[in-house]
């Protein structure tokens, strides 16, 4: 029998899955890694949803897999988060304890970890959306699922609160050993949370990979104009208490960061967009911009009839700028090149 | 005389609350599954289900109470099965009456119950199947406390419909004291014997019964949903 969800000894988590429905075809078979946030990244209708439905088992598809939904042990964490209105908070997220046959999660750390220790008493229809999804999301761990699979799960807050609630999916990255597969059409979350990348379009996957690998890639269209860009792990080795900034050494130099963060925490990622940074031949003195780095032309492609897209490289961390094609050219902008790159402006994205 | 009186009002309406409550036990028992899977289904013969559940509503009591006559009868399919089993008849017993009852007041059970299930969010389901609750399990642990307003209204209409029921009862049961005479049959009764004194009072009561028992439940519902 095929397994839907099958952790295989190189800890990878093996999906595969098929579905025909009138004028849209699902059609997956994807390895994927047995820890960490592995993020799914399509359009609208790119079959994302129905993707996690089949692994869920909440879609009829056509693997061999028979198992119903609540015998495969996959959680899953809808957009709208989905509590049972008659029973208080503490008895939602003890639902799917009190059928799991082997709980190996923590009650205690997850309500911490989550923040819901003054909720507990509370009913569903008194919690705000940001703290009705985290209770789902407890709900969801304290089953002891294989696999996590979250949809979306900011999609129906606001600003304030996503803003809010993701602090705390930090945490699950941080603390927790089980793998999820987090859906998003937002490459500002994928890259903030996510360790791996799958990108999805018509219900096929076009491409997986590695996060800081996939953002490099220059030939992956969804990646492309306002979603590129490139994502770095640098480690805080000294605040700036009178200007607010904090340095951090990465593997080509330095980048300098707006806020404070602490080098005990470990190292932080930083999210720098495409369009954010700019290409000089010599290193610019007079300029507002904090952060120049000294970098390698690595690669260049077209991106639309006005823009290219050029990666650089600097230490052994990838870098991409979003010129246009006519100051490209103007500069001769070529393979191999040692250029500068003038970084406008810094995410840290954790 | 009026001692008499006493007992002819009471013995009726307590025939009444009795069958009532039978029908409405049996149709609370039977009317949940015929309401899930109509709620849940896609099937093609949705429509067709949907038609007879609702046939009642339409029908005059006589047509429902002839063919129940029929069904029922000593000659029957049912009823003949009834004699062999039990030795006395259907028709014109207790029995009949809760059949019968059932049969009429199905679609007052079934509807509220019915809507009850479709408005429940079809993902909420789905958590409780992917939070390891098989569909029984998650039908009782949810669906049901969730649908709880509509089953207080099925219990309620069914329970009121069948208080109020006269063609049926008077075709299927006739009109024998203590077993079939209901309250209803019993007004008729005093009117056509020109007994107003007692059909007043009789139809007071009734009147009373139904307004409490509707009061009771609008203020029950009311509490549940500002809770």
């Amino acid at each position: 029998m095929t397994r839907m969800v099958s952790i295989t000894p190189d800890a990878t988590v093996s999906l595969k899955h098929a579905l025909r429905r009138s004028g849209f075809q699902l059609s997956v078979d994807v390895q994927i890694p047995a820890t960490g946030i592995t993020g799914l990244f399509g359009e609208s209708g790119s079959g994302k949803t129905s993707l996690l439905r089949c692994i869920a088992g909440l879609e009829e598809d056509m693997s061999h897999d028979t198992r119903r939904p609540h015998e495969r042990g996959i959680g899953y964490v809808f957009q709208e988060p989905q509590l049972f209105a008659h029973l208080d908070v503490r008895r939602n997220i003890e639902f799917g304890l009190r059928r799991s046959k082997v709980p190996k999660v923590d009650q205690q750390q997850v309500v911490e970890m989550l923040g819901l220790r003054d909720l507990l008493s509370r009913k569903p229809d008194g919690l705000s959306g940001g703290e009705a999804q985290r209770v789902a999301i407890a709900a969801v761990l304290l089953r002891s699922p294989q696999l996590v699979l979250m949809d979306e799960p900011l999609a129906s807050l606001d600003q304030r609160r996503k803003d809010e609630l993701l602090p705390y999916l930090d945490r699950l990255h941080d603390e927790l050993s089980v793998p999820m597969i987090y859906v998003s059409h937002s490459i500002d979350e994928v890259s903030r949370l996510c360790d791996y990348l799958l990108l999805i379009d018509s219900g096929k996957i076009v491409a997986s990979g590695e996060l800081h690998e996939m953002l490099s890639r220059l030939d992956l269209p969804m990646l492309s104009g306002s979603n590129a860009g490139s994502v770095i792990d640098a480690k805080p080795w000294r605040y700036d208490r009178d200007f607010d900034l904090t340095r951090c050494n990465f593997s080509g130099g330095e980048l300098i960061v707006p806020g404070r963060y602490d080098s005990v925490a470990g190292s932080v990622r930083l999210r720098i967009a495409a369009k954010d940074v700019s290409i000089c031949l010599s290193r610019p003195d007079d300029t507002t911009i904090l952060n120049v780095i000294a970098a390698e032309i690595d690669d260049l492609q077209s991106s639309g009839p006005s823009s290219v897209l050029v990666r650089l490289v600097s230490g052994t961390d990838y870098l991409l700028a979003l010129v246009t094609r006519r100051s490209a050219s103007r500069l001769d902008l070529k393979k191999g090149d040692q250029v500068f790159a003038q970084v406008k402006s810094v995410t840290v994205r954790r | 005389m009026n001692e008499l009186t006493g007992m002819s009002i009471f013995a009726p309406l307590l025939l009444s609350v009795q069958l009532a409550l039978v029908t409405t036990v049996v149709l609370i028992l039977t009317g949940t599954p015929i309401a899930w899977w109509l709620s849940q289904t896609s099937s093609r013969f949705k429509p067709a289900a949907q038609a007879i559940v609702a046939m009642p509503i339409v029908l005059p009591p006589t047509v429902i109470g002839f063919y129940l006559l029929i069904l029922l009868g000593p000659n029957g399919a049912i009823g003949s099965w009834w004699v062999q089993m039990t030795g006395s008849a259907l028709t014109f017993s207790f029995s009949g009456l809760v059949i019968a009852s059932c049969v009429y007041s199905l679609p007052f059970a079934v509807q509220p119950l019915q809507s009850a299930f479709e408005s429940l969010p079809r993902q909420m389901l789905e958590f409780a199947w992917t939070q390891g609750a098989s569909k029984l399990d998650a039908f009782f642990a949810v669906a049901v406390p969730m649908s709880f307003r509509g089953f207080i209204g099925a219990a309620v209409l069914a329970f009121a419909h069948t208080l109020g029921e006269f063609g049926v009862v008077l075709m299927v049961g006739g009109n024998i004291p203590g077993e079939t005479r209901v309250i209803s049959i019993a007004i008729y009764d005093q009117v056509e014997t020109l007994n107003y004194g007692a059909a007043h009072q009789m139809s007071l009561l009734l009147l009373m019964f139904a307004f409490v028992v509707l009061f009771g439940m609008f203020v029950v519902n009311r509490r549940w949903s500002t809770r």
